[in-house]
C-alpha cells in the first residue's frame, strides 16, 4: 500500500512538473510572442499615460500628449483632428492604436533603440519617460488646400508627392472622422465614437489608415499610361506607331463588344497616333495593344509600377497592395486594359506610377517622414530618399511625359493647365456601373523637371462632376505648390 | 539510536516559528497593497491582519491541545496561501467591491470548522463509520443545485450553486470530502476482495466484473456531474480522486488502466455530444483564432488574456499593485494564477506553486506515516486531489490542458471551496497527528480510559513499523485505538 502511496505522489509530483514547465513557458519563453500580439492591450495601456512624443507639420503639432488628469498623467490630443485623422490614425486604450501613432509607437513612446541613452538618463533622473517626435513631410497649406478641394458629403481623395524624393507633400481623404473622440478616456463617449465612425462609408479606421493607402479602387483610363509603357517597352510599338482605333471591338465567341470612350473625339478617326489616344483616351487602341501584347505583358509591366505588391515599409503606414489580376479571358484583358474590371488600384499607388514617369523611370520610396527628433530637440532619425524600383527606361517615361503633356494641352485634361508651366497629365474615369464613375486625374509639373505630381480622384460621380472636379482641382494644387 | 532520536517530538515550537513566517507574507503582502492604493495602513487593514493572524493563532493553540504531533509544515503553508490569496482578492476589489471582506469572513468560518472538526472528531478513524452515510450525503450535495427551489440556477454555464439565503454556496467542493470518506471506508473494507479475485491478462490482473461495481459507480457520479452540472473540472477532480484511492487499495496498476480508458472514454464522447465540453477544447486548441476570441460564452477570451498578464509578469512579476491583472475576467477567482503570475512573476508564481507541492507531499507523508488502511487512503486520497485541482486549474489557466471552472484551493475566491479545503487540511492535520505520534496498538478495553493508557516506549512512527501493522492487521478494528 504504501508503495501505491508512493507512486500515487510521484504521479502528483509529475503533474506539478507540468505546471511548472507551462509557467516557464507562458511567463519566459512564449512571453514575447504573447506581448506582441495584436490582441494584448497590456502595451498600449502601459504607454497610455506616458508623455508620448508629438507629430509635428511645418512645425506644429498635429498630435501630442498634454497633460491630462489624476488617474492619467498625459492625454493624447490630435489639432485639425479631421484634415490629419488618416495620416495620424488614433491611440486609443480599446481600439488600438493605427496610422502613424502605430508605424511610429517605438519612436513616439520613446522605447526605440535609437532613445536607449536617453531613457537611461530619464531613470536616473527620475524623468517621466517621453517619446519622440516626429516631423512629417507634409506641406501644412498644401494639406489644407487639398481637402478643402473635396467638397464635404465628396468621397475622395488627394496625393500630393515629390516625386523626385518620394516625400508625401499632402494626404487627404474625405470623409474623415475626429480621432479625438476615439482617443479618449471615456470609455462610453470612445465606443460611441468609433460606432458612429464606423457606419460612415469610406473611413478606414482599422486596419487600413485613410483612403489614399487604404482604398481599392478601379483606376480607369489612368491605367493606359501602364499599357502605354509596354507598349514601348516590347519593342513593337515606338512614337510613331499608327493604333486602330474602331468605335467597338468585338471577341470571338461572345456577344460583348468594348465600346470607344464617348467623351472625347475618338469617334473621329478610325486608327490613332499614340499621342491621340492617350489625348482623347480612346480605349479600343490601349485594349489591342494588350491583345496584342499578351495579359503577362501588361502584369509585368503594373508590377513594375508597384500593383501587387507592396509600396516599400518606409511609409509605415497600412495600406493595401493594388490589384492586377491575372488569369484574364480576352475581354476580361481588354476591360482591364483601360483599368476596368477586376483592375484595383489605391490613389497612392497610381501617384507613385505618375511619379515613375515623372522620375525618369525611377520610382521613390513613399515617405512621410522629414526627421525624428529625441526629447532634447538632437536629430535621431532624417530618412534619406530611397529609389523603390524601376519602372521603365529614362526613354520611354520622356515618351510617355511627351504624350502627358499634349493629354493637358491639347486634349481632354485641360482643366489642368497651368500658364506658363508645362503640365503633364492623365485623366481616368472608371465606370461604376450605376452611371456613376471614379473620376480620376494624375499628373506632374513642370514636364521639363518635375517638382510636383498631384493624384486626385473621386469616387460615385457623374462625367460633368467629375471633370470638375478633378482636373480643375489638380490646377489649383500645382499653381500652389509651384507658387504661380 | 537514542531515545530522544526515536521519541516522536511534537514540533509545535517549529509551526509557531513557520507561522510567524506565513502571517508576516501574508500581511505583508496586504500591507504593500495597501500603501500602493494610498490607502495607508487604516484601521480595515489593521482589522484584517489581526483577525487572520487571532485566527491562526487559535489553530495553533488548538492543535497544541488537540493533535500535539500533528505536521507543522501544514498549517503554515495553508494560512501563506490563503493570507496571499485575502491580499489579492483585496487589490483586486474595485472600490465599493466587498469580495476581500467576504473572502476573510469565510476563511474565519472555514478556520473555526476545521478546528471544530479537529476538536470533536478527536480521531480520523471514527470517520470509517460514516462510510455509507458520506455515500448518502455525496449523492445529496451532488443532486442539491439541480434541485428547484435551492439551486442558484444555472451560473456561467454550470448547475452547481445552491441558494443559502443570500449566499451561494457550491456543495460539490465538500462533496470532494464525502466522496473521499466512502471511497475510503469502503475500500479499507473489501480491498482483500477486490484485489485477490480476478483474471490475469499479460502482466496485469483485471477484477472480476462485480467488484467493478463501486468504478461504474464512481464513473456514473463523474459522467453525472458533468452531463447535470455541467461541471467538467469536478468531474474530473472526483473520478482522479477515485483512481488514486482505488489504485492506492489495491496497488493494481489494473486499475488506473481502466479508470484512465474510462474517462478518456466518456471524455471522447461527452466532446462530442455535449457542446459544453466541445467549445471548453474548442477554446484550448484554437484560442488565439479570431472567431475563437471573440465568442461570448465559450471563448477563449478569458484565457487568452491570462496568458497576456502572465507573459506581461515575466520572470520577476510587476510587484503587487503595479499590474493590470483586472483586464483578465474573473481575475479573483478562477483566474487568480494569472493575477499572481503577473504581479509575482515566475519567481513568486513557483513559491506559490512549490508550496502546494510541499502541502500535498506533507499529506503524502501522512499518508504513509498512519498505521490504519483508512486512514492512508483517506490522507492519501486528499493529497491528491488537493494536487489534481491544483493541476486542473493551473494547467487550464496556463493553456496546457482545457480550462474548467474548478477553483484553486486557498487563493480563489469563494467560500466553498475554502470551506471544503480548510475541512481537508484539518483532516490531514489529524492524520498526520496518528502517524507521527506515539503508537498504542493494545485495544481499548471496556472501562478503560483513555488517560491511563501508557503509549508503547520505542515504537516509532515510519514506514518500517507500519508496514508490519498493516498486513498483519490489514482490517484492525482500528477506531478503539486512542491517543494521548
Amino acid at each position: 500500500m504504501n508503495q501505491a502511496i508512493r507512486h500515487s505522489w510521484i504521479a502528483a509530483i509529475a503533474m506539478f512538473a507540468l505546471i511548472f514547465g507551462a509557467i516557464s513557458y507562458v511567463q519566459v519563453v512564449g512571453a514575447d510572442e504573447l506581448k506582441a500580439n495584436p490582441w494584448n492591450r497590456r502595451a498600449i495601456l502601459q504607454n497610455y499615460c506616458n508623455d508620448r512624443g508629438a507629430i509635428l507639420v511645418g512645425g506644429s503639432a498635429i498630435a501630442e500628449s498634454v497633460p491630462g488628469n489624476e488617474s492619467c498623467k498625459f492625454q493624447r490630443r490630435y489639432n485639425q483632428p479631421e484634415l490629419y485623422a488618416g495620416l495620424t490614425g488614433y491611440f486609443s486604450r480599446s481600439y488600438g492604436v493605427t496610422g502613424l501613432e502605430s508605424a511610429m509607437d517605438a519612436q513616439l513612446a520613446g522605447s526605440s533603440d535609437q532613445l536607449f541613452f536617453d531613457r537611461i538618463g530619464q531613470l536616473f533622473l527620475g524623468n517621466q519617460p517621453k517619446g519622440a517626435s516626429v516631423e512629417l513631410t507634409i506641406d501644412p497649406k498644401i494639406q489644407k488646400l487639398a481637402y478643402d478641394l473635396i467638397p464635404d458629403g465628396q468621397r475622395g481623395s488627394i496625393v500630393v508627392t515629390d516625386p523626385k524624393t518620394g516625400n508625401i507633400l499632402a494626404m487627404v481623404s474625405k470623409p474623415s472622422y475626429d480621432p479625438n473622440l476615439i482617443a479618449t478616456q471615456d470609455v462610453a463617449k470612445e465606443q460611441a465614437a468609433y460606432n458612429a465612425a464606423i457606419k460612415v462609408p469610406g473611413v478606414n479606421l482599422n486596419p487600413s489608415v485613410s483612403g489614399p493607402t487604404g482604398a481599392l479602387l478601379a483606376p480607369g483610363s489612368v491605367f493606359k499610361l501602364v499599357d502605354t509603357a509596354a507598349a514601348l517597352n516590347s519593342g513593337k510599338y515606338n512614337a510613331d506607331s499608327v493604333l486602330p482605333n474602331p468605335a467597338q471591338m468585338s471577341f470571338p465567341g461572345i456577344q460583348y463588344q468594348l465600346p470607344n470612350y464617348a467623351g472625347g473625339n475618338c469617334y473621329t478617326r478610325n486608327t490613332a497616333s499614340f499621342a491621340f489616344a492617350l489625348q482623347q483616351s480612346c480605349n479600343t487602341p490601349f485594349a489591342s495593344i494588350a491583345r496584342d501584347l499578351g495579359e503577362k505583358a501588361i502584369a509585368e509591366q503594373a508590377s513594375k509600377f508597384g500593383f501587387n505588391s507592396d509600396l516599400g515599409d518606409q511609409l509605415k503606414l497600412d495600406y493595401a497592395p493594388s490589384i492586377f489580376p491575372s488569369d484574364l479571358d480576352a475581354a476580361g484583358l481588354a476591360q482591364s486594359a483601360i483599368g476596368q474590371r477586376d483592375v484595383r488600384a489605391t490613389p497612392l499607388q497610381i501617384a507613385l506610377m505618375t511619379s515613375a514617369i515623372a522620375n525618369s523611370g525611377v520610382q521613390m520610396a513613399p515617405n512621410l517622414i522629414k526627421a525624428v527628433r529625441s526629447p532634447d530637440l538632437r536629430v535621431i532619425d532624417q530618412p534619406k530618399p530611397v529609389a523603390l524600383r524601376t519602372s521603365t527606361t529614362p526613354e520611354i517615361a520622356g515618351q510617355i511625359t511627351e504624350w502627358m503633356t499634349s493629354v493637358v494641352s491639347e486634349g481632354i485634361g485641360s482643366g489642368a493647365a497651368v500658364p506658363g508651366v508645362e503640365v503633364a497629365g492623365k485623366t481616368g474615369t472608371a465606370e461604376l456601373g450605376d452611371g456613376l464613375n471614379n473620376s480620376w486625374f494624375t499628373g506632374f509639373a513642370p514636364a521639363n523637371d518635375p517638382q510636383v505630381s498631384v493624384t486626385v480622384v473621386m469616387q460615385g460621380v457623374d462625367i460633368t462632376a467629375g471633370a470638375q472636379l478633378t482636373s480643375p482641382n489638380a490646377k489649383r494644387i500645382f499653381e500652389a505648390v509651384l507658387n504661380k | 539510536m537514542s531515545h530522544a532520536d526515536t521519541m516522536p517530538k511534537p514540533r509545535r515550537n517549529v509551526e509557531l516559528l513557520l507561522l510567524v513566517l506565513a502571517l508576516s507574507v501574508s500581511i505583508g503582502a496586504n500591507a504593500l497593497i495597501s500603501i500602493d492604493e494610498q490607502t495607508s495602513l487604516d484601521t480595515d487593514f489593521w482589522f484584517q491582519s489581526s483577525l487572520l493572524a487571532a485566527a491562526s493563532l487559535v489553530f495553533h493553540v488548538v492543535l497544541r491541545l488537540r493533535a500535539k504531533y500533528a505536521d507543522p509544515v501544514m498549517l503554515p503553508l495553508v494560512v501563506a496561501l490563503n493570507g496571499l490569496g485575502l491580499a489579492m482578492i483585496h487589490r483586486l476589489d474595485a472600490p465599493g467591491d466587498d469580495t476581500g471582506n467576504n473572502q476573510l469572513r469565510w476563511t474565519v468560518i472555514a478556520m473555526a470548522v476545521a478546528i471544530a472538526v479537529i476538536w470533536f472528531l478527536k480521531d480520523h478513524r471514527v470517520l470509517r463509520r460514516f462510510t455509507y452515510i458520506s455515500l448518502a450525503v455525496s449523492a445529496l450535495l451532488l443532486i442539491l443545485p439541480l434541485v428547484p427551489g435551492i439551486s442558484a440556477g444555472e451560473i456561467l454555464g454550470a448547475r452547481v450553486w445552491i441558494r443559502l439565503g443570500p449566499m451561494t454556496f457550491q456543495p460539490g467542493e465538500v462533496a470532494k470530502i464525502t466522496l473521499a470518506i466512502f471511497f475510503a471506508g469502503y475500500l479499507s473494507s473489501n480491498r482483500d476482495l477486490i484485489m485477490l479475485a480476478g483474471r490475469k491478462i499479460g502482466p496485469m490482473q483485471f477484477p472480476r466484473f462485480k467488484d467493478m461495481g463501486p468504478m461504474i459507480t464512481a464513473w456514473l457520479v463523474s459522467i453525472g456531474v458533468l452531463i447535470f452540472q455541467r461541471d467538467l473540472g469536478s468531474s474530473v477532480l472526483f473520478f482522479g480522486l477515485f483512481i488514486v484511492m482505488i489504485y492506492v487499495a489495491t496497488s493494481r496498476i489494473s486499475w488506473v488502466v481502466i479508470g484512465l480508458t474510462l474517462i478518456l472514454g466518456g471524455g471522447f464522447v461527452a466532446s462530442k455530444v455535449f457542446s459544453h465540453v466541445a467549445l471548453r477544447i474548442d477554446s484550448w486548441l484554437n484560442a488565439f483564432t479570431e472567431e475563437v476570441f471573440g465568442r461570448s460564452p465559450g471563448g477563449s477570451g478569458q484565457i487568452v488574456e491570462g496568458l497576456f498578464g502572465m507573459a506581461s509578469g515575466g520572470l520577476v512579476g510587476t510587484g503587487l499593485g503595479q499590474g493590470r491583472p483586472n483586464l483578465v475576467p474573473f481575475a479573483n477567482s478562477d483566474m487568480i494564477i494569472a493575477s499572481f503570475g503577473e504581479e509575482l512573476g515566475l519567481i513568486g508564481l513557483f513559491a506559490i506553486v512549490m508550496m502546494y507541492l510541499l502541502l500535498f507531499t506533507r499529506g503524502f507523508r501522512a499518508a504513509l506515516g498512519t498505521r490504519d488502511a483508512f486512514g492512508k487512503l483517506l490522507a492519501c486520497g486528499l493529497s491528491f486531489a488537493v494536487a489534481l485541482q491544483c493541476f486542473v486549474v493551473i494547467g487550464g489557466v496556463t493553456r496546457l490542458i482545457p480550462l474548467t471552472g474548478l477553483t484553486t484551493p486557498f487563493l480563489a475566491a469563494g467560500g466553498s471551496s475554502l470551506l471544503a479545503n480548510w475541512i481537508i487540511v484539518g483532516l490531514l492535520l489529524m492524520i498526520s497527528h496518528t502517524a507521527r505520534g506515539p503508537v498504542d496498538t493494545s485495544p481499548m478495553q471496556p472501562g478503560r480510559t483513555p488517560e491511563a493508557q501508557k503509549p508503547a516506549p520505542v515504537t516509532a512512527a515510519g514506514s518500517r513499523q507500519d508496514r508490519n501493522t498493516t498486513q498483519t492487521l490489514p482490517d484492525a478494528p482500528t477506531e478503539a485505538v486512542k491517543h494521548l
